[in-house]
């Protein structure tokens, strides 16, 4: 077990990252990005010829690189002063609420996992199974409105969480790691998926030809937008803060929770206490990826075009980073998946002024590098030993 | 030094032989006999030995699908058997028994797929081969860096790095030979950059493992949409090495073609094979490097610098991801593609554990893989009402039969994953 142990001190360590740390790993990760950014942009480069005559076009078109770029993020992603009305200029807002939901929700189920010391990189499968079982309740099941909506909710609950209690039971009983059987499962799911979406009766759309498609989902069976049709906005960001508060209640004021935590803490100790260890993992599983099936269920329910295959799925991924830069705090779990929707949300609009958005997938993965190693920033900036951070241990 | 280091060496846990393993296969040999035998098509099934135009032709084999399949799954029980008796004996059921079964497998499921139709057995074959290459070396990585104690999660981040840079720099230079170097120093560089992290800092390698993967897919999708896209004549347009058909060997039937009319970059991958075992079981540095994978303190005593051992074969495991990755880019497809690496990486994960950390057994399990993919491509065209999907799943369902110990323990080496203090 001591590699569990060793494991865990380090999420812990990463969990209880002080905030200044976080928001100086958010500054760096715009930095650098920035730098990227200007480096590979065509009217930079064009001023590279001329570096040494007249640097100041260099550092004009650079800076005027990064703030259209960065411009172009915040207009897109919270409000847009160039907007045709009201209505437009507030559309970026609810745009970046509409895409942390799925995150904040997937997040949630991730960080739950490494609280108990798993590190569940399945959320892919987990997401997958949960459209699977949405998807067919939405599409092959009548029922009266709002039932129809909880029950393909329900069921995408179940069936992922069913799939990540599947990964919890095989590495309790046979001591596989769950990393490896969490991809492969991904695979799994995501082979078992398509094959769904292929075939007549199951999921593919009646209209279907060729490509593995849904019907979809039963107007019944959609989650209701919040202003009709003027923004794409719907309750499902009130489910993520539904689902944010059962979080916190789960994990820090029920006994539940704290048997997950101290398993996380000190499986060795728990054991001894009388926890049987093994079937918290199974539930912790469970439980991880049924906040994870909430993600799938807002999916599922949200898109009018029907669900194929390549959608969605990597939002297992982002989740991680998610969690990772969220670390043990609800909040912050929530405000992690509210900065990264609001990436998604803001990505056509830099497109439009010429900076690939792919940029912002850079800048996350950089922010979540420094939040998880330590040293990374601490070497760059010099930083001292935080010591007041070991009392924060959850 | 004339001591050997075998796994389980170190370790107090003893390999012990399951009657899991028997389960498996009388579960495959049932599958074979009732689905593609009894319930099978008797319909005429061709397996074509020799392309058309080769100078030592065989004749086609021509067979009744379903009575291939009884006759093929009937030698699948003997080995079943053999195997359960192997159990009994507690002997351990050895690889190369394992690997005939799946190969037979293989096969009977060919000729159920191919029911009234031709097999090209050498077609498949050799875009197995080339198929399997990525994996093969990605893996070769892998089993380097965890033979030494380091768990590595970033092959995908490693491969679609030497893809990148094999492609940019190949196109760049109008160099391939320079892009293959390009990409296993670049990769290299990347690998120095997890094994600093996880042996110096000890950051959790698995946690920095997938945020290496995550910064590779940012970093490569960016530069490809804003660079390669809109400068693709320039930057990404390497071509491929030249096909490569070795006299009279690439004329023998069946296997000739498979393995010896290939590009440079699947040779590169035949000679790394043998030589990374060689590398790592027979000479002395190969010695130091598993026993500092296995028990670092105990290599740590007799004076191995086991931080500097770590970092400079996980560094070597990088270079040979990157040729990995070169393979895919400048080997087979001839451009970067956005994600061209699509998983590959982990599947290269699952042939590390799959091929039990030894080079031999990993190159045979990523041909398994290189078979799914490839097989997937043909049957839909055969037969397109079979859902290819399951076939598919087989390798990663056979990895996860694996991994849980099912058929079997599966042993790392001891001290994967762990970083070592000092003292």
């Amino acid at each position: 077990m001591t590699e569990k142990s060793k494991f865990q001190t380090v999420v812990r360590e990463i969990m209880a990252t002080s905030v200044t740390r976080v928001v100086l790993s958010i500054l760096l990760g715009f930095f650098f990005g920035g730098i990227f950014m200007v480096l590979f942009n065509e009217n930079v480069v064009a001023t590279y010829s001329t570096l040494f005559t007249t640097p100041g076009d260099t550092f004009v078109a650079a800076f005027n690189t990064i703030v259209d770029g960065y411009g172009a993020l915040l207009r897109g992603a919270i409000f847009n002063p160039e907007g045709r009305d009201l209505v437009a200029m507030f559309r970026p807002i609810t745009e970046t609420l509409r895409m942390a939901a799925p995150l904040v929700m997937a997040g949630l189920g991730l960080a739950l996992g490494f609280r108990v010391g798993l590190f569940n990189i399945g959320g892919t499968g987990q997401i997958v199974m949960g459209l699977a079982g949405a998807t067919w309740v939405a599409t092959r099941m009548e029922l009266p409105p709002v039932i129809h909506m909880i029950v393909a909710v329900i069921a995408a609950v179940v069936c992922a969480a069913a799939w990540g209690a599947f990964a919890g039971f095989l590495k309790a009983r046979t001591g596989a790691h769950e990393v490896i059987v969490t991809i492969m499962m991904n695979y799994i799911a995501l082979d078992f998926f398509t094959w769904m979406l292929r075939t007549k009766g199951l999921l593919l759309a009646a209209t279907g030809g060729g490509t593995p498609k849904s019907d979809p989902p039963a107007a019944t069976s959609m989650l209701p937008t919040l202003f009709g049709d003027m923004y794409k906005i719907h309750i499902g960001i009130f489910i993520a803060i539904a689902a944010t508060f059962a979080y916190w209640l789960l994990m820090e004021r029920s006994a539940i929770g704290y048997r997950f935590r101290m398993v996380g803490h000190n499986a060795n100790a728990a054991r001894a206490a009388g926890i049987k260890v093994e079937s918290t993992f199974v539930w912790a599983m469970a439980v991880s990826a049924a906040f994870i099936g909430l993600a799938a269920a807002n999916q599922a329910l949200s898109n009018p075009g029907g669900i194929t295959t390549s959608l969605n799925a990597d939002i297992g991924f982002d989740a991680i980073t998610v969690a990772l830069l969220g670390g043990n705090s609800a909040k912050r779990i929530a405000a992690a998946g509210l900065l990264f929707g609001a990436f998604k949300a803001g990505s056509p609009a830099m497109q439009v002024v010429g900076v690939s958005p792919e940029i912002l997938g850079v800048v996350q993965a950089l922010i979540v590098l420094f939040i998880a190693a330590p040293p990374l920033i601490k070497a760059m900036l010099r930083l001292p030993e935080p010591a007041a951070e070991q009392k924060v241990v959850a | 030094m004339a001591i050997e280091v075998t796994p389980g060496m170190f370790s107090s846990q003893q390999v012990k032989p399951s009657m899991k393993a028997g389960l498996v296969m009388a579960a495959f040999t049932l599958l074979t006999l009732i689905t593609f035998g009894f319930g099978g098509n008797p319909a005429i099934v061709t397996f074509q030995l020799t392309e058309k135009g080769h100078a030592l032709s065989v004749a086609d084999f021509a067979v009744s699908s379903s009575g291939f399949a009884l006759l093929v799954g009937g030698l699948m029980g003997v080995i079943t058997l053999v195997a359960t008796a192997l159990t009994i004996l507690k002997r351990v059921v050895p690889m190369w028994l394992s690997l005939i079964f799946g190969l037979l497998w293989v096969s009977a499921l060919l000729g159920w797929l191919a029911a009234g139709n031709v097999v090209p057995v050498s077609f498949i074959l050799s875009n197995a081969v080339v198929l399997a290459v990525p994996i093969i070396l990605g893996a070769l990585g892998g089993v380097i860096s965890e033979r030494v104690g380091v768990v590595n999660i970033a092959i995908e981040g490693q491969l679609l790095t030497g893809a990148f840079v094999a492609s940019v720099i190949g196109s760049v230079t109008d160099n391939l030979w320079l892009g293959v170097l390009a990409a296993a120093i670049a990769s290299a560089i990347l690998s120095m950059a997890l094994a600093s992290l996880a042996i110096k800092y000890l950051v959790d390698q698995i946690i920095i493992g997938v945020l290496i993967n995550l910064l590779v897919i940012g970093v490569t999708n960016f530069l490809y949409s804003q660079w390669l896209a809109n400068d693709g004549q320039n930057v990404n347009y390497p071509g491929t090495f030249d096909v490569l058909a070795i006299p009279y060997l690439s004329e023998i039937p069946i296997i000739g073609p498979a393995l010896f009319a290939n590009r440079v970059t699947v040779y590169l991958c035949f000679i790394l094979v043998p030589l990374v075992w060689f590398m790592l079981f027979r000479t002395k540095l190969g010695l130091r490097a598993r026993a500092v994978g296995e028990h670092p303190l105990a290599a740590d005593t007799v004076g191995i610098n086991v931080a500097r051992t770590r970092f400079w074969w996980v560094t070597a495991g990088g270079a040979i991801a990157g040729i990995g990755g070169a393979a895919l880019s400048i080997g087979n497809v001839g451009a970067f593609g956005r994600e061209m690496s699509g998983g590959l990486g982990f599947i290269a994960l699952a042939v590390v554990i799959l091929g039990r950390w030894q080079p031999f057994y990993v190159s045979a399990a990523a041909l398994l893989f290189g078979f799914a993919i490839i097989m997937r491509v043909w049957a839909n065209q055969v037969s397109p009402g079979i859902p290819t999907d399951f076939i598919t799943m087989v390798p990663y369902v056979v990895t996860l039969i694996a991994v849980t110990g099912f058929a079997g323990k599966v042993r790392p080496p001891a001290a994967s994953g762990e970083p070592y203090t000092k003292g």
